[in-house]
């Protein structure tokens, strides 16, 4: 699959900007992190912001931007609508969150239920990005059982990375929140590393002789129906970055889980600021590594229609 | 609204014989002649005469070398939209401009709602949806419904313009639904198949496979050549000659 830049920065900066969502209307809301304006500006700024970004990049995808209010209407059937519904809904009470914890410095009542109904909708919302790929038939390292549990788990590191370097900046750095970033981290490398042995054994029922209806031997592409490259290979047969998929798959391992990794662990032992600057730079890994990550989430998924192609 | 329809009325679909496909490309060239006229107009053409020809087509037609036990051959096999019974590209249109409609099984798009987020061509296994980057829509098979339902075409001109072109009559239009339709008794006989079955999008276009090999061509050569009756003269002469 072509790896639209809009796309994959689109689930990248919404998923870390919802999980730090999430973490700070849990967390804020019941207090376990005192409100502190400059400290809620920046960290709902960064949450809601990333979010924003994302959301505008992914229109930047659309043939008519201009027509997207249109996408809410389908909630019923697409997971693409539900996502759109389930986006836009999160911004009321984490709008009325951030009032409340950031402005009037409030921990209970009303707002640690927007807080909680904040989260509540940044999880939904995650889910709902999760399902559009892995309700995808025709891309079968998107239509697994690793890929809905990948989005909550990345989203809920890069989010707690997120949080951690942002505490530690505004030098409340907790060792829970550290060992919870470190713990996720982890998990995240371990799921990714999970998905791709699944991936690299996976064996498809698909193939050249179903698509064809051809029973039996073996069914070689002779001649393609057009000389040039159309939509369908541009959009479905790109295969750039499986050439350096053992490279890129290095890179991801090394920015988005071994350097953040290590980052946090050596937190425990060092003195502000190196611990706010390490956070910081583990954090900013973290999300390059994370871009890498779904780059090849997209360019090593393979469309069945390639088959029709030989490829 | 992109939820399915529980039962349509008509199963309208097309029946494509590979066994008498010669791979000509008269259904794709009239499938496009009438379709950038049609109903999802213009079919456009990007640098047509240049050396990046990219384009927006219905119909496709391929060529494969089908290899097996028994032997190979060529199969040219045409690839346009199944207008399946549960078709994914319909449900995760978050706009509602993809539709399957309740009175024939056909798919459309309502160019006017959609967004060009290119998921329905995601969603759909084999390749049917081609993006129209100039208008920014996504394009697809149309099952010429602004034909079949024509009444300013003759009676028999009311077929899919890829059905009336095919000159070796590999390509049948009618109701899949209806078991005591020609295709359906056709299917039937000719055992014809879904496409990628395992996928359970219930294609409603089949598919005949190609017939099965018979040495029928090998066992009944021309005749021979009879002899000529002896004759006078030279030729009587160089006759007599080359027999003894």
């Amino acid at each position: 699959m072509h790896p639209a830049f809009s796309v994959v920065f689109f689930t990248t900066a919404t998923g870390a900007g919802y999980g730090l969502l999430a973490l700070l209307g849990v967390l804020g809301g019941l207090g376990f992190i005192s409100p502190d304006f400059w400290l809620g500006l920046v960290g709902m700024g960064l949450a809601l912001g990333l979010i924003a970004a994302g959301l505008l990049s992914s229109t930047t995808h659309l043939g008519r931007p201009e027509r997207a209010w249109r996408a809410f209407s389908q909630w019923r059937s697409s997971w693409l609508s539900r996502e759109g519904v389930s986006s836009v809904a999160t911004f009321i009470p984490a709008g009325l969150f951030g009032i409340g914890w950031v402005f009037f410095g409030r921990t209970s009542g009303w707002v640690a239920i927007a807080g909680a109904l904040a989260a509540i909708g940044a999880v939904t919302t995650v889910c709902t990005t999760g399902m559009i790929y892995a309700s995808l038939k025709p891309i079968a390292q998107w239509h697994s059982r690793y890929t809905l549990p990948g989005y909550l788990i990345f989203s809920a590191m890069t989010g707690s990375v997120l949080l951690n370097a942002l505490l530690q900046a505004f030098v409340i750095g907790a060792t829970a929140i550290t060992a919870a970033a470190l713990l996720l981290t982890l998990l995240g490398w371990g799921w990714k590393l999970a998905t791709w042995r699944y991936n690299d054994a996976l064996e498809i029922a698909t193939t050249a002789n179903t698509a064809t209806g051809l029973a039996g031997g073996t069914v070689r592409s002779v001649e393609w129906p057009h000389t040039e490259e159309n939509y369908l290979l541009k959009e479905m047969g790109f295969r750039i970055a499986r050439k350096h998929a053992a490279k890129l798959r290095l890179i991801t391992q090394l920015l988005a889980f071994a350097l953040p990794a290590l980052l946090l662990a050596v937190l425990f032992a060092l003195p502000w600021p190196f611990t706010a600057i390490l956070s910081v730079v583990a954090a900013i890994a973290q999300f390059a590594g994370m871009l890498v990550e779904r780059w090849l989430f997209f360019a090593e998924a393979k469309h069945t229609v390639t088959l029709y192609y030989g490829r | 609204m992109t939820c399915l329809p529980a039962h349509t009325d008509k199963k309208l679909g097309l029946v494509i014989d590979l066994d008498t496909c010669v791979g000509c490309q008269a259904c794709v060239t009239a499938c496009k002649e009438w379709n950038t006229g049609g109903h999802m107009a213009p079919l456009t053409d990007i640098d047509p005469y240049g050396g990046d020809v990219d384009g927006v087509w219905f119909n496709r037609v391929h060529s494969y070398e089908h290899t097996t036990e028994a032997g190979g051959r060529t199969v040219n096999f045409p690839r346009s939209c199944l207008h399946c019974e549960t078709p994914a590209c319909v449900t995760v249109c978050p706009t509602g401009a993809s539709y399957k409609r309740a009175s024939d099984g056909i798919v459309l798009i309502d160019e006017s709602k959609c967004i060009g987020c290119k998921l329905c061509s995601w969603a759909c296994p084999y390749g049917a949806r081609e993006f129209d980057t100039d208008v920014g829509v996504m394009k697809k098979c149309t099952l010429c419904v602004d034909r079949i339902y024509n009444d300013n075409l003759a009676e028999e001109d009311r077929v899919p313009a890829c059905v009336a072109a095919c000159p070796t009559s590999a390509r049948h239009f009618g109701d899949l639904g209806d078991p005591a339709s020609a295709v359906s008794q056709l299917v039937a006989s000719r055992g014809g198949v879904d496409l990628m079955p395992e996928m359970g999008y219930k294609p409603t276009n089949k598919y005949l496979p190609p017939r099965a090999h018979t040495e029928r061509a090998a066992s009944v050569p021309a005749p021979r050549l009879e002899p000529v009756k002896a004759e006078g003269g030279f030729l009587g002469w160089v006759d007599r000659m080359l027999s003894n």
